[in-house]
């Protein structure tokens, strides 16, 4: 039992990570991520949410309709997304303004329905709970592993701490406005899942179809 | 039927409640009358939910919409520091509220708790725009709160709150004019929920700053600043009427020039103005 807990916390860290191998959540990856403080409030939001709706839905799969499953799971999620927001508001107040939109789109977040409908209406309250934090973990490290990298090389700082001296106050640093731009996250993304991808290849996707190569000699 | 079988009486319904919803909820999953009541269980535990947090946060909330108000006021005066605290550089700042028609002071009222946007939905306290509504407002409030900075007495500074339609959203911000009265000397939009990226930009520093310096009104005091499409052409003669449009945003920057126009204009703060920098109305 212990060890399933582990394996279903670890997995999804690197193995089975939702960004990188089952790439959802790419929106907010290249929507919140180009500074590392609201790239943060958003993991700890997502999270909260994922861990939240998996316990709730687990802990009702009992007594789910199946004819209005995904109504209900959308119907949870909605609320605690509302809730987190009106939290932010109170306690984070800038942040939630520089995340505006993209918290009330956690509702539209594959990984939450994708782990709502796929483990935590199949499964018991605890082992939901260690699955969405182990998903809200993994999505967390790219989401901030990202952020780290375009805040550090689009603005030479990280937390809105200067690091590389920027030309324009003086230093020697010129920042990569390419960065700032939404192409610089799916660059990064795209760099991180082909590491991955090298260091275990066992992610690898089988190609869907090979290309038939005709010499010219034999095209008619 | 005496007091005691009616409660007995009410004992029995409650209890016939209680096993009638045990029966509903030991239905098959699939029978409508489980998916009904299922969906409103969730529905009243949501909301319940929901509105409880709305509610419970709401002042903690306001108290920090307001501090931010606060630090933007502070910030546009051109006051902000680290080593003075927001509080002590509020102090320096003068807060009044505006009669908007007659353009005087109103005296007596406690300003730092009238809110606009509460009188813009109080019949009483504003004005329906029906027929002029440029700016999108539909009710205007009768009372605005300025800010007014001065130095050993002398004004330095004025600073309005304006706000106004911009694309999806109503766009509130602070516009600080010199003490004439129509040159403005910061500019800036706190809340706003134009498309991110495109309108958003609005609030951003690099657009922001090309509002200093620029004249909101002309000779003879009709307002006539225009966002205009594409970017100015600094040797025209009225460049300094003119401020460079947001790229893929024309509508935002339409909404702009909007409110702009509205709020320095006669239904604006174009009494006040007058009044203030000491000049007559042409």
């Amino acid at each position: 039992m212990a060890n399933t807990s582990v394996r279903l916390l670890l997995e999804p860290i690197v193995d089975k990570n939702p960004i990188t191998l089952q790439i959802l959540g790419i929106c907010s990856a290249l929507a919140v991520t180009t500074k590392l403080a609201p790239a943060i409030t958003m993991s700890i939001a997502l999270t909260a949410v994922l861990v939240g709706s998996s316990v709730i839905i687990s802990l009702i799969r009992q007594q789910m309709p199946s004819s209005i499953r995904i109504i209900i799971q959308m119907t949870i999620i909605a609320s605690l997304v509302i809730v987190v927001d009106q939290v932010l508001q109170a306690f984070a107040y800038e942040l939630s303004k520089q995340l505006s939109v993209f918290v009330g789109l956690i509702i539209t977040n594959c990984i939450v329905l994708g782990r709502a409908e796929a483990f935590a209406s199949k499964n018991p309250p605890w082992p939901s709970f260690i699955d969405a934090l182990g998903h809200g973990i993994g999505y967390s490290l790219i989401l901030i592993s990202v952020a780290a990298i375009r805040e550090l090389l689009g603005s030479g700082s990280l937390l809105g701490v200067p690091i590389l001296p920027l030309i324009k106050e003086g230093g020697w640093y010129e920042p990569n406005g390419l960065m700032l731009l939404a192409p610089g996250a799916f660059f990064i993304i795209g760099l991180m899942i082909w590491a991955i991808r090298t260091w275990k290849p066992d992610q690898l996707e089988k190609p869907e179809y090979r290309i038939h190569v005709v010499h010219r000699t034999e095209a008619q | 039927m005496s007091a005691d079988s009616r409660s007995q009486a009410a004992g029995a319904g409650l209890t016939g409640l209680v096993a009638w919803i045990k029966a509903v909820f030991r239905l098959p999953n699939d029978d409508p009358r489980k998916t009904l009541a299922v969906a409103l269980v969730l529905c009243l535990a949501c909301s319940m939910v929901v509105s409880a947090t709305a509610v419970s946060l709401r002042p903690l909330q306001e108290r920090k919409a307001a501090l931010a108000l606060k630090s933007e006021i502070v910030k546009v005066a051109g006051l902000g520091s680290a080593e003075v605290g927001l509080d002590a550089a509020f102090a320096q700042i003068e807060t009044r509220l505006v009669d908007l028609d007659s353009g005087s002071f109103v005296e007596g009222v406690d300003v730092l708790s009238y809110s606009y946007r509460d009188a813009a939905k109080d019949s009483s306290a504003s004005t329906a725009l029906d027929d002029a509504d440029p700016a999108g407002l539909s009710r205007r409030p009768d009372r605005m709160p300025v800010y007014l900075v001065r130095d050993a007495g002398q004004l330095e500074t004025i600073i309005l709150p304006i706000y106004g339609a911009g694309l999806w959203s109503t766009m509130h911000g602070l516009l600080a004019l010199a003490p004439d009265g129509r040159t403005v000397k910061s500019l800036t939009f706190y809340e706003q929920r134009e498309t991110a990226g495109l309108g958003s930009e609005v609030a951003g520093e690099s657009w922001l700053s090309e509002w200093p310096g620029k004249v909101l009104l002309d000779a003879s005091g009709e307002p006539v600043i225009e966002v205009v499409k594409g970017t100015v052409d600094a040797s025209a003669a009225n460049a300094q009427h003119r401020v460079d449009g947001l790229s893929g945003a024309t509508l935002t920057s339409n909404g702009v020039t909007n409110l702009m126009r509205f709020w320095l204009g006669p239904q604006g703060y174009g009494p006040f103005l007058a009044t203030v920098s000491g000049r007559e109305r042409g």
